[in-house]
């Protein structure tokens, strides 16, 4: 590219293009453990992207102040600041959902995805660039969660948002809600992207060769 | 105060309390390095032992920032120490193994950011282990994850002889092998006297 991205384009990279649970498979321990229903997905999404946000915005500040050698200690611990700022704040807003997401909270620490963008982005653009890259990846990463999350709660459960959508006579399909659905779910989700963007390609292929046969 | 057995605890974390398969803890190198059996022995073996050195040390350190009351320190510092010990491990590996080190690549760092690691740090402090129960905790999660991580190398090194339609390809089948040993892992439900 010749131009810098604007941060409409950095911010949609994230969220679609980029999309880090779809395209990048990353961050998969949240993505799998906590998507038993959609209220978790959301708030652990929102959780996630906080910390993204707030930690690539402090990276990207400080880029030329960390030494190289000690760059990802020095993520790390930035990182794990404003984690064990949002565990308190969760456990402040509701005790329920604290307790619903247990240990996965503090380990958004360990997820993938926070010390890959500070590398691979925060380390090397302008704050106001990596804020907006940041936020679109962590609310792509939350519309990821979700998708997996309310398909796994309405044939687990047979809710949406805590909803019940079918009748008494509903059979709760009990092992979507368990740790195999998980897998089940999300190899699902990426074979209908696949299917979906081999559609497009052979779309747009079509669509050049027609082009060509009228020129 | 927990009063679980040792025993217990290790054949529960090995077996229905896996951690890849049933807590979803370390999935990243569950799906990276699981391609051949000959790197996913040696990286599970590592993680292990990470895993070992983070347990104990989390123990002694959980001691003093309860002493000091502290407690709002915990992940800053367990993440801290992981990282120590994870450039401990690369270094031995990279003087000892330097061909295994290039066949781990990436991922042998990113075991800083394995939540298997971080996980059994958090977890042993949330159920307050004791000592004896930590260890067993520690080994039992290690010994775990390599088994996992074992039987997906191997399942995988089957499934580049069949033939997969392409949509499939890649992650999506991993995940679904990987669903499939989690369900018959589900099977052990209550091998170590009940959850």
């Amino acid at each position: 590219m010749s131009q810098a991205p604007s941060n409409f384009d950095e911010f949609m990279e994230g969220l679609w293009k980029q999309n880090p649970v779809f395209v990048m498979v990353l961050g998969m321990c949240p993505t799998m453990a906590i998507t038993v229903s959609a209220v978790n997905s959301i708030s652990m999404g929102l959780a996630t992207t906080f910390v993204l946000s707030a930690s690539c915005l402090l990276i990207s500040l400080l880029r030329s102040a960390i030494p190289k050698q000690v760059r990802i200690a020095s993520y790390i611990v930035i990182i794990a600041t404003f984690v064990t700022v949002v565990d308190y704040a969760i456990q402040a807003i509701s005790l329920d959902l604290y307790e619903a997401l247990g240990a996965y909270i503090k380990l958004i620490v360990a997820n993938c995805l926070l010390l890959g963008r500070a590398e691979a982005h925060a380390a090397k653009n302008p704050p106001m660039a990596s804020l907006w890259n940041a936020t679109g990846m962590g609310l792509g990463f939350t519309f990821g969660l979700l998708c997996i999350g309310g398909v796994r709660e309405i044939l687990g459960a047979g809710k949406f948002f805590g909803i019940a959508l079918f009748g008494d006579h509903f059979q709760p399909w009990v092992v979507m809600v368990l740790p195999p659905g998980g897998f089940f779910i999300m190899a699902v989700w990426l074979i209908v992207f696949a299917a979906w963007r081999s559609r497009k390609q052979r779309a747009s292929a079509d669509h050049a060769s027609t082009e060509e046969a009228k020129a | 105060m927990n009063h679980e057995t040792v025993a217990n605890i290790l054949l529960t974390t090995i077996l229905p309390g896996n951690f890849v398969l049933a807590m979803f803890l370390g999935m990243c190198p569950f799906l990276g390095v699981s391609q051949k059996i000959s790197t996913a022995f040696p990286m599970g073996l590592a993680t292990a032992f990470v895993i070992l050195v983070a347990s104990v040390s989390a123990y002694f350190l959980n001691m003093v920032l309860v002493y000091y009351h502290l407690e709002f320190l915990s992940v800053i510092t367990f993440i801290t120490v992981i990282a120590c010990a994870v450039q401990l491990v690369e270094m031995f590996v990279k003087k000892q193994f330097p061909v295994l080190f290039r066949q781990l690549g990436i991922y042998l760092p990113l075991i800083t950011t394995n939540c298997a690691v971080l996980g059994v740090a958090l977890f042993q402090t949330a159920r307050q282990y004791n000592f004896v129960q930590s260890l067993a905790y520690s080994i039992g999660g290690g010994l775990g994850f390599t088994l996992a991580l074992v039987l997906m190398a191997s399942l995988r090194e089957k499934l580049l002889l069949a033939n997969i339609p392409p949509l499939v390809q890649g992650t999506a089948i991993a995940l679904i092998v990987g669903g499939l040993l989690s369900l018959s892992f589900m099977g052990f439900a209550g091998i170590g006297g009940g959850e």
